[in-house]
Order: structure tokens, then C-alpha cells, then sequence
């Protein structure tokens, strides 16, 4: 796939939604990854898991819904959609950790060829270190997903040859979409499957890693 | 051991020594004992390690012992939260420990001590800084760490409602660490929003049996939850 322009948020939470298959039991992390539930439609059968203990979350509560006891993993407001259940913090971490859902999305501070992923603790002196669930789900998905802007705001690519930043886990992404390409990370290669508003030539100027045309 | 029944959140508590381990239930507000939480502060209990989630937001509940330094030492996933200043302040003069625990990791080593696991094997955290300097080994190709249990002293969880002899009902999301944490400290504390007559809970449904439960006090909500699923009964 191609664009002319690069994708904005929406257009990545949308390409991700589009990508997720019928029936798949998945995980969107905090942020960026969440508005990805708003381009999963209910006909889809997909069926969205909260760390916070819950299968089949619905979308965000307002106004009289919103109930003090019923909230995602960013601690905001949701609903629960028929055939909801909940569970207590170990199931529901086991259920991750024991290759149960089929996919989880995550943003990123880099991703290494390799499909290390740093996304938790910038690592500068000062800065208060919270992992939350992410090293669970990095791992213990079926398959990981990465959403994040190929470029850091100094200009410097995320995706790298290896991490700087403390990693989340070692070898655990398998995809990344970004606002300029999609790539696949394959063993051994990382393959541009869709560029955006770019070409493949240019994409292989701003990342220091071999890249496979895939476009 | 028998049940015993707490007339307020302040009885409920009483006893709790300096230095001792609390497992506090909660994933933010969600779950969050406040009233017990409140009742510790009152308490006067000092040089606490607590172990939660989450170290306290805003200005009430965890945020407050960690506010007049009762707190020694946090083991917790996710301290850092747009409200959390009280942790940020605390933890940047220095005058708190913190040990990061993966939310996995935590809520394992929780549920391990419950049930006599003297440690076991995780791939989560292998080749992280959060696993520096602990014993690993690669089982099946893959690269896995050591994690021992995490036991209290006392827990202090919240549950939905309760019977007279200490079985426990949760609401929603508000579950999150509650059931493990009951299992896992020599005390648990529990405020529930109603307490009912024996055999009004289905025995189906009940999700803490009552022997993990040494403490209930009921506690009136004073958040507003929707009306057609609040309150007593199921």
C-alpha cells in the first residue's frame, strides 16, 4: 500500500484496526494504541482485554455511565459489552503471560531490528521509572504491535539498529506502524510493507538498518 | 480463626505495627480501600512498606501516607501518574524506596505467596534492568527470571459486599488485586459496601471463600456509582 501524505494518529489507529483478524482477543496499551478500539467495528467479533481484570470492554463511559468501578488500564471510565467477565489481577496477567491473547498494540520509544522494545523508562536521571504491564505484554502476547512516529521530535529514528533506551523485553515486536511505513519485523529482516507520503529509497536514508522493499 | 466484624474502619485496623508489610488492593481508585487507608493514617502506624499497584494519586488514600511519610519503602508497578505528586515529592527528596515490580511479576509473586509457591521462573523482565541481579535460566530456548513470593503482614482490600461469615463478592474492575491479596497476608482487612445473613450469597458466585477474610467492616459508598446495579444484593 501507498499513500501521498503520512499518516496522522487516526490513519495509524485505523490501519491497525483494519489488520486485527475477526474474532482476535487483543490488548491496546495505554494511549496512542487505544483509539485504536474506535475503528474496530462491533461486526468484527473482536474482543478487547483490560489488564485491570475484564474481557469484552466496551468503549468509553460518559455521563450517567460512568461508574467508579468499571475502568481501563488508563484508569478511565469504560463500559462492559454483553458477554463481559472479570477476573481477579493474577488471571488476568496470566492470561497474558500464558500466550492467550492473540495480539497486543504498544507505543514505543524505540524498536530495535531485532524486535526489542523499549517502551517504559526513558532512563534520564530524575525521571520516575513506572513500567505497569508492559513487559507482560510484550511478551506474552501471540503477536505484538508497535504504534509510534517513525521520527523523534529531534528529528532521530525510533526504530534502530539497537535500543538506548532500558529495554521492555528482548525480540517481542513483530510489527510496527508508523506514520511513514508499516514494517514487518521477520527474523534476520525488516520488511517495509506500506509506505506513506515516502518512498522506500528515503525510508532507507532516515534508518540506520537494512531494510527489504516489501511495498 | 473466627470472623471479626469492625464497627467502624478505625476498629478495623487497630493493631497494625510500625514497619509492618501492607498489601493495599486497588488500580487507581478502582478497588482502592480508602476508608481503610484513611483509618491507617489515624492509626498513627509509621515505617510501612506498602505494596500496591500504584503509589497513590491525588490527595486522599494512599497518596496521603506517602504525604506524612509513614511510608518507608513502596513495591509497586506504575508510581508515576499525572496526579502523583505526592510519590514524585517523596521519592525525589529521597525519602522513599521504591522497588519497580512488573504488574505481572507483582500480581504473581501476590497470588505465590497465597498458595505456597516458593518462587518460581517468569520470562517477563529477562534481560531488563528491572531483573539485574537476579538468578535467570533459560528454560525451553527462552530466557526466564526468578521471582520470589510477596507476603504481608496485612492486607487491607475492598470488596463488594460480604456474608456474615467473611465470603467476599467483588464489583467489576474494582476486583483487580483483592482476591490474591486476601490470600496472601497473615491479617486481611476488608471494607465492603453491605454485609448480608449467611447463605444470601450464592455459593457459585462467591469469589473469596471466607477463610482468607479475618476483618470486615462495612463502609457506606461515598461515590456515586450507576443505580441499577449499586448496593446490597446481587
Amino acid at each position: 500500500m501507498t499513500s501521498t501524505g503520512r499518516l496522522d494518529r487516526d490513519g495509524m489507529a485505523r490501519l491497525v484496526a483494519a489488520d486485527i483478524p475477526r474474532g482476535a482477543f487483543v490488548n491496546l496499551g495505554i494511549g496512542l494504541p487505544t483509539t485504536v478500539a474506535n475503528h474496530l467495528s462491533p461486526e468484527g467479533g473482536v474482543t478487547l482485554h483490560t489488564e485491570n481484570g475484564m474481557l469484552g470492554m466496551g468503549p468509553e463511559a460518559h455521563g450517567d455511565e460512568v461508574d467508579p468501578d468499571l475502568t481501563n488500564a488508563g484508569k478511565v471510565p469504560v463500559t462492559e459489552l454483553p458477554g463481559a467477565s472479570y477476573f481477579h489481577h493474577a488471571d488476568s496477567f496470566a492470561m497474558m503471560r500464558g500466550g492467550h491473547l492473540d495480539i497486543c498494540v504498544l507505543g514505543a520509544y524505540q524498536v530495535s531490528g531485532a524486535g526489542d522494545l523499549a517502551n517504559w523508562h526513558t532512563g534520564k536521571p530524575g525521571d520516575i521509572p513506572a513500567v505497569g504491564g508492559a513487559m507482560d505484554l510484550a511478551l506474552g502476547a501471540k503477536q505484538t504491535f508497535v504504534m509510534m512516529n517513525l521520527l523523534a521530535r529531534d528529528g532521530s529514528p525510533k526504530l534502530v539498529p539497537e535500543c538506548t533506551y532500558p529495554l521492555t523485553a528482548l525480540g517481542c515486536v513483530s510489527r510496527v506502524y508508523t506514520d511513514l511505513a508499516v514494517f514487518l519485523v521477520e527474523p534476520g529482516r525488516v520488511v517495509v510493507r506500506d509506505v506513506f507520503g515516502t518512498t522506500f529509497t528515503e525510508l532507507e536514508s532516515l534508518v540506520d538498518l537494512p531494510l527489504v522493499d516489501g511495498t | 480463626m473466627t470472623l471479626t466484624m469492625a464497627g467502624d474502619p478505625l476498629e478495623a485496623v487497630a493493631g497494625i505495627e510500625d514497619g509492618s508489610t501492607i498489601l493495599v488492593g486497588g488500580f487507581g481508585a478502582a478497588g482502592e480501600p480508602v476508608d481503610l487507608i484513611d483509618a491507617l493514617l489515624h492509626s498513627g502506624a509509621k515505617d510501612l512498606t506498602l505494596v500496591s499497584n500504584n503509589a497513590g494519586g491525588g490527595d486522599g488514600g494512599i497518596a496521603l501516607l506517602v504525604k506524612e511519610r509513614r511510608i518507608r519503602k513502596v513495591v509497586c508497578s506504575f508510581p508515576r501518574q499525572f496526579n502523583s505528586w505526592h510519590f514524585d515529592a517523596a521519592y525525589r527528596a529521597g525519602e522513599l524506596a521504591l522497588e519497580l515490580v512488573p504488574q505481572g511479576n507483582l500480581a504473581e509473586r501476590i497470588r505465590a505467596a497465597g498458595a505456597g509457591i516458593g518462587a518460581f521462573y517468569t520470562p517477563t523482565g529477562y534481560g531488563t534492568m528491572l531483573a539485574e541481579g537476579k538468578e535467570t535460566r533459560e528454560i525451553d530456548g527462552r530466557g526466564h527470571v526468578l521471582e520470589y513470593p510477596i507476603r504481608g503482614d496485612v492486607a487491607l482490600v475492598r470488596a463488594h459486599l460480604a456474608d456474615e461469615l467473611g465470603n467476599l463478592v467483588y464489583r467489576k474492575t474494582a476486583r483487580n488485586f483483592g482476591p490474591i491479596m486476601a490470600t496472601a497476608a497473615a491479617r486481611t482487612i476488608v471494607q465492603v459496601d453491605d454485609i448480608l445473613p449467611v447463605g444470601a450469597l450464592d455459593p457459585e458466585t462467591i469469589v473469596t471463600p471466607c477463610i482468607y477474610v479475618d476483618v470486615v467492616v462495612r463502609v457506606d459508598r461515598h461515590d456515586k456509582v450507576p443505580s441499577d446495579s449499586a448496593g446490597g444484593g446481587q
